[in-house]
This record gives C-alpha cells, sequence and structure tokens, in this order.
C-alpha cells in the first residue's frame, strides 16, 4: 500500500466528500453569503455600487409590487396544492387495484412532470388562447361561455394553476401509490367483516395507513409550488400587467430586466426565507403529528 | 315423502340469494366499468396536451388558426423542416447535450465518492445540508452568478452554463446514490479489506461496479434535469451556448405566432426525455421527492 493510498483510507470519511462539499460551497454557500452583502448596496448593474445599509430591505417593505408578489406566491401555492393532493388522492385510490394496462397509465401519469417546462408551458399557451385556443373550443362544446384565460388579470393565476395542478397531482399520485401499496390487505378484511363500508373504510383505514406519504407529498409540493418559474415566465411573464407576478418573477426581473442587483439580492432573500421557513413549519407540523 | 316439504320452503330463499348474488355481480361489473371509465379519463386529460401538441406539429399553420379545431387533416413536415433548418435546432440540441452530459459527468464524480461517505459514515448533517441547498430557490443564486460570470467574461461559455448546472445535478446524484450505497452490503467492502485492497480501491472496484443500476438512473435523471433547466440557461446562455428550452422561448417573440413551428419544437425537445423516461420511469418519483418515495 502506497503512502498516499494509505493517507486516503486513514482520512477517506472526509476525503471521500470534500470535492462536492468544495463545489456545494463554491455554487451554493458563495452566492447566498454573496446575497446578502449585495443586499446592502444599491447596484444598477454596469454602474457601481453604493453602500446603503438596510434600505433595500425598508424599500421592500413598503414597496406594493413586492407584497403584490407575495400575495400572489401564496395564491398560487394554497389553491394549487390542496386541489393537487385532493386529485392525486383520488388518482392513487383508482390506480391502487388490477386492471389491463396498468403498467402503461403509470408511465403515462409520469410524462407531465419530466417533460420539459418550456414546452408544457407552451403548449398551454396555445390551448390557452383566447380566439383560437383549443379549451375555449371545449367550453363552448359544453354550452359555456368561453374564457380570456391567461390574458384576463383575475383569470391568469387560476389559469397557471390548472397547469400546475395537471403537472403535478401525478406526482402525489405515485407518491401516495407507493404508500397505499404498503397498506395490509387483511385490515380491510377485517373492516369488511367488522361491517365497515367502502368509505369508512377509507376514512378510517387508508388515510391513516398513508398519513405520512401525505405530509412528505404536501411538504414537497408546496416548495416546488413557492418557486414556479419556468410555467409563469413562459406563459404569461407574470401578466398581464404585474396580475401574475410571483415574488421569484418580480425578483428575477428586478435583476435581469431592471438591472438591479442589489434589490433584486434583497427580494431573493425574502424569497429564500418564505421557502425555507415553509419548509420548516411543514416539517414541524409533520414531526407534531 | 320427507323431503318435499323440505325442500320446496328451501326453494324460495335459494332463488332470492341466487337473485342477490347476480345483482351484486352486476352492481359488482357496473362498478368495474365505471372505475375503468375514470381511469381512461384520467389518462386521456393527462395525455391531451401532448396530444394536441402532435396535432398541432403537423398540422399546417392555415389548420392551426382555424377558429374550431381541426381534428382530420394530411399531415405535413413541414413545421419540423423549418424549425430544424431555418432556427439551426441541432445546433441548439448539441448544445444542450454537452451542458447536460457534462455537468451530469463532473456531478457523478463529485458525488458519488459523497454518497458513499454519507451511506457509509453516516454523515446525517452532510446530506442534510445537501438537502437545504435542493430547497432553496434556484434563483436565489443566479445574481451573484450572474455578476461573477459576468466580471470574469464567462457569460455564454459552457463553463458558466456546465457549472450552474451542477447545482441542478449534484444533489440529485448524491441523495440518489446515498440510498443505493446503503444497500451494499459492509461485508464485501470488509472482505476487500482484508485482501489488501485500500477504502479507494474497494470503492472503485468493489462499490461502483455493484451499484451500476443506480448510477445509470441517477445520471440519466440528473441529464434529464439539466436538459429541463430553464432558468439559469436564460441569464447566462447567449448565441454561442443557447440550450433548446431558451431557444424555444425566444421563437415566441418572433412576433407572428407560429403555431406549427412551436408545436413541433415543444415535440423536440420532449422527445428524448420521454425516451430516457421510459428507461428509467421506476426512479422517476425516487429522483423527484430526492428520495423521499422509493421507487
Amino acid at each position: 500500500m502506497s503512502r498516499t493510498a494509505q493517507f486516503i483510507h486513514k482520512h477517506s470519511p472526509w476525503l471521500f466528500p470534500l470535492p462536492a462539499i468544495l463545489a456545494i460551497f463554491v455554487l451554493i454557500v458563495l452566492p447566498v453569503i454573496a446575497n446578502f452583502i449585495l443586499s446592502l448596496y444599491s447596484w444598477f448593474v454596469g454602474g457601481a455600487p453604493s453602500f446603503v445599509g438596510l434600505e433595500n430591505f425598508s424599500q421592500a417593505l413598503s414597496d406594493w409590487r413586492f407584497w403584490n408578489g407575495v400575495r400572489n406566491t401564496f395564491y398560487f401555492t394554497l389553491v394549487a396544492v390542496p386541489i393537487q393532493l385532493v386529485l392525486g388522492l383520488a388518482i392513487a385510490v383508482l390506480f391502487n387495484r388490477k386492471f389491463p394496462g396498468k403498467g402503461l397509465a403509470r408511465t403515462v401519469i409520469l410524462l407531465p412532470m419530466v417533460t420539459t417546462p418550456v414546452a408544457i408551458a407552451l403548449i398551454w399557451a396555445l390551448m390557452f388562447n383566447p380566439s383560437l385556443g383549443v379549451l375555449n373550443y371545449f367550453l363552448e362544446s359544453l354550452s359555456l361561455p368561453r374564457s380570456l384565460w391567461v390574458a384576463q388579470s383575475n383569470l391568469a393565476i387560476p389559469s397557471l394553476i390548472l397547469v400546475d395542478v395537471w403537472q403535478w397531482s401525478p406526482m402525489i399520485a405515485l407518491i401516495l401509490l407507493a404508500a397505499l401499496q404498503g397498506v395490509p390487505l387483511d385490515h380491510y378484511e377485517a373492516a369488511r367483516i367488522d361491517g365497515a363500508n367502502s368509505w369508512q373504510s377509507f376514512w378510517r383505514i387508508t388515510l391513516p395507513a398513508i398519513r405520512s406519504a401525505i405530509v412528505v407529498a404536501v411538504i414537497l409540493r408546496s416548495i416546488d409550488a413557492l418557486k414556479t418559474f419556468d410555467i409563469i415566465y413562459v406563459i404569461t411573464e407574470g401578466g398581464p400587467g404585474t396580475a401574475s407576478e410571483t415574488l421569484n418573477v418580480y425578483a428575477f426581473k428586478t435583476g435581469f430586466a431592471f438591472f438591479r442587483a442589489g434589490y433584486a439580492a434583497t427580494l431573493l432573500i425574502f424569497l429564500m426565507f418564505v421557502v425555507l421557513g415553509v419548509a420548516m413549519l411543514l416539517n414541524l407540523l409533520r414531526r407534531s403529528a | 315423502m320427507s323431503q318435499r316439504p323440505l325442500s320446496a320452503p328451501m326453494r324460495l330463499p335459494q332463488t332470492d340469494a341466487a337473485r342477490r348474488v347476480k345483482r351484486m355481480k352486476r352492481n359488482k361489473r357496473l362498478q368495474t366499468i365505471g372505475i375503468y371509465l375514470l381511469i381512461a379519463f384520467v389518462l386521456v386529460v393527462m395525455l391531451f396536451p401532448f396530444y394536441w401538441m402532435l396535432l398541432t406539429s403537423f398540422r399546417n399553420q392555415v389548420d392551426n388558426v382555424s377558429p374550431t379545431p381541426v381534428w382530420w387533416f394530411r399531415p405535413t413536415l413541414e413545421n419540423y423542416q423549418n424549425v430544424i433548418r431555418r432556427n439551426n435546432f441541432f445546433t441548439f440540441t448539441w448544445n444542450s447535450f454537452v451542458i447536460a452530459a457534462l455537468s451530469t459527468l463532473i456531478g457523478l464524480v463529485l458525488g458519488l465518492p459523497a454518497a458513499y461517505s454519507i451511506a457509509r459514515f453516516k454523515q446525517n448533517g452532510l446530506a442534510l445540508a445537501i438537502l437545504v441547498a435542493r430547497l432553496t430557490p434556484y434563483i436565489t443564486y443566479l445574481v451573484p452568478w450572474y455578476l461573477a460570470f459576468r466580471a470574469l467574461g464567462l457569460i455564454d461559455t459552457f463553463v458558466a452554463l456546465t457549472l450552474t448546472h451542477l447545482i441542478v445535478g449534484l444533489p440529485l446524484i448524491i441523495w440518489i446514490m446515498i440510498s443505493f450505497f446503503e444497500g451494499v452490503p459492509v461485508e464485501l467492502e470488509e472482505a476487500a479489506f482484508v485482501d489488501g485492497a485500500t477504502r479507494i480501491g474497494a470503492f472503485l472496484r468493489v462499490i461502483i461496479p455493484l451499484s451500476t443500476p443506480g448510477i445509470v438512473a441517477a445520471s440519466i435523471l440528473a441529464f434529464i434535469f439539466s436538459w429541463n433547466q430553464f432558468l439559469f440557461s436564460l441569464v447566462l446562455s447567449g448565441p454561442r451556448t443557447q440550450p433548446v428550452p431558451v431557444a424555444v422561448f425566444n421563437f415566441i417573440s418572433y412576433g407572428q405566432i407560429d403555431f406549427g413551428g412551436l408545436g413541433a419544437a415543444a415535440v423536440l425537445i420532449t422527445l428524448p426525455v420521454i425516451i430516457l423516461t421510459l428507461i428509467i420511469q421506476r426512479w422517476i418519483v425516487t429522483g423527484l421527492t430526492m428520495g423521499a418515495v422509493k421507487g
């Protein structure tokens, strides 16, 4: 055994992860630290930065567009995730049986979550088109009034939620399906002998048995929903006006359309705390449950 | 003689029971049909946007802008030809491929030893740190990166794009491989140590070969996630390095909307992802949930 090999052997617990730790430090930790420093400056990209202390933070707190972003971010997440949970659970229960083509069906519902989000956004944008889109054709076929979808301020976020629900309900369904397969069948048998109907055994047996999977699914989805960027930016760019502008999109525009690096960093610090705060809160709820 | 009076009253409840069984069977069959219809409905809803994307891509512009949808038409390859020829689609595809392949490769080199170490030495703190990195919005890193790469003259280079896409792939690779390495029995390594192997030798010659299926799955997932990445490329790429999602996004701003072209472009980005997904379907949910759910 050469000396180097011996050295590596002895110190492997920290040498093995070292390259990854360094990469993560440079690519992730440093930028986060940089954001905190940047947030203390007013810096129009291309010009010179000037130190302004906490002014960016007080500006954000009195910026209607910041609060609009916060409101839209939570509106999107708080409506989309519960709908996805209900639909995902329904799909999971529906798929939790033997039926011909089950493997194929599982593959089909995988597709929306792996497809390139930009492609998904384009296709939905075409379907949303108020005059030529196929969705209005469906509405008319059902003798319902046509809709402006994303072109109307108060429908922009609901329409985007529709896309998110289509895209991500399957993920909750597959998580819960995996959990449902772990519920022992004899519990249902016992309940049936005791005279429980299927609705009762769903509430009394199924739900409690998959509760932790439900919580995990909700945590993961909520965090990702708070961060949704691609479909919003491609379909509406936050519009009409600022009607669907989430914190994410506003921060992006501040940095890369208005080139205000310091203020963008400030908005991103808020966004980071919102996401990590919600993650921690949900995790606490999970532990206490 | 004594059998008649006995069997006669028996017949009534028997037919009654038979009828009930029959009704239950019919109800059961109706229920099954209902369930199949619901399953079919779910699948139709999930597939419709893809079906519409395909139709749009094979229809000519006149049919695509017809106020009532044209369902039957003579398919044309015009849209694909336009996208590929006029818009240099292959260049963008090549850019996407280079970025995804390089970031996945570096992700494996850095991630595999880290995942092994976390699995073997139970470094849960490190695992948690990587999870937090995955939870933090990607856009948080983007402003500092942009400023740094701009100062270094690295905007619109593969270096900048590969490094940033590494943030997508590396945590994913580490988390999938942790659970994979945990499944490899310690005894195998110990046997290798007895034979005189070092930790690195055992890792390279025993652990890695045993984990090939996991490594393939993790690589494909990292590749897909890089391929799909939009935000980093939107800011850090340029004419020389533009990957497909950004190129396609830019099609929209060309003024008049070319529905067929958009459809064709969407099909072309999606196709490689769908093929890769079919190979590793079992791992998709595991990857998307950072190992919280085993496929």
